[in-house]
């Protein structure tokens, strides 16, 4: 365990509220996120989320500190998800890939084909997006958000676990395959997936606007 | 001699090439491809804005009052 979780252990088994809350409200975005990677819907989530803290509280005295504290906590979690997959009849095959993750990622109808000039080229090089897209703060960027959160949420579950955990919130890619068990080739296909997707739904969203 | 990539095929390495975790000989295949086709350019750059654009997606955390419920169960089992 680091210096700093050590602290932060001692401040919560010292009872500090505002540390307990400050480590609530931040480490339960990667949470819920990686939760729905496990059950049906957002309500369930939030309550495996909510029952994962209570556990972390009851448990507090008894962690060894063998892992660090958030590995700890998102363990607690990744089993309450699971357990409550199950009873939900609901079980992701995490190991194995299916068929939502096979194939060409992007519509093939966007390149030629075999009989034409330039098989596999591009049949319309990808339209330029505006430069407003990157303009912190502009319109355009705000509604790039909100295309993006559907894209997102249009995702399969599985792809949109790994890109929420990697490219939202910025997670190694060590990290979602610890936490998901998954292999490190597997974590790619599926972050490829979804990257592929959301680039292809925004592209589409500004060619349309 | 490694067969050249179409256009089609740099797009379903994209990932592995931006993580760092192609081979040398399929880096070298993406890089030629990159050098002369400035549709894939475009659409490498995209990929990368795309990635910059998701880590400004806000994501939910805990509702107000679910951190409440939980704050009190904390002060409740501490005191």
């Amino acid at each position: 365990m680091a210096g700093d979780e050590r602290e932060l252990l001692a401040a919560l088994r010292a009872g500090d509220e505002a540390a307990f809350s400050r480590i609530v409200s931040e480490w339960s975005r990667p949470m819920l996120a990686l939760a729905r990677g496990f059950v049906s819907t957002e309500a369930s989530a939030e309550e495996v989320v909510q029952e994962t803290w209570l556990a972390v509280i009851k448990g507090l005295d008894r962690f060894e500190g063998r892992s660090s504290l958030r590995t700890w906590v998102y363990r607690i979690m990744v089993n309450t998800a699971k357990t409550r997959g199950v009873k939900e009849h609901r079980t992701l095959p995490w190991s194995t890939l299916a068929g939502e993750d096979a194939g060409p990622s992007l519509d093939p109808a966007l390149f030629q084909s075999a009989g034409e000039s330039h098989p596999g080229g591009w049949r319309a090089a990808p339209a330029a997006w505006p430069e407003e897209v990157a303009v912190e703060g502009s319109v355009l960027a705000g509604e790039v958000r909100a295309e993006l959160r559907t894209a997102l949420d249009a995702l399969p579950d599985r792809q949109r676990t790994v890109l929420t955990l990697r490219d939202v919130l910025g997670h190694t890619s060590e990290e979602v395959c610890q936490l998901l068990e998954i292999s490190a080739a597997n974590q790619r296909v599926l972050l490829h997936r979804a990257r592929t997707a959301v680039r292809a739904g925004l592209a589409s969203y500004l060619e349309r606007s | 001699m490694a067969v050249e990539l179409t256009c089609q095929e740099l797009v379903e390495l994209v990932t592995d090439y931006l993580e760092g975790k192609l081979g040398w000989r399929d880096r070298r295949r993406v890089a030629k491809h990159l050098s002369a086709c400035d549709a894939c350019v475009l659409y490498v750059a995209q990929m990368r804005e795309t990635l910059d654009l998701l880590g400004t997606v806000p994501v939910d955390t805990l509702s107000a009052e679910a951190q409440s419920t939980l704050l009190d169960a904390f002060r409740h089992l501490k005191r």
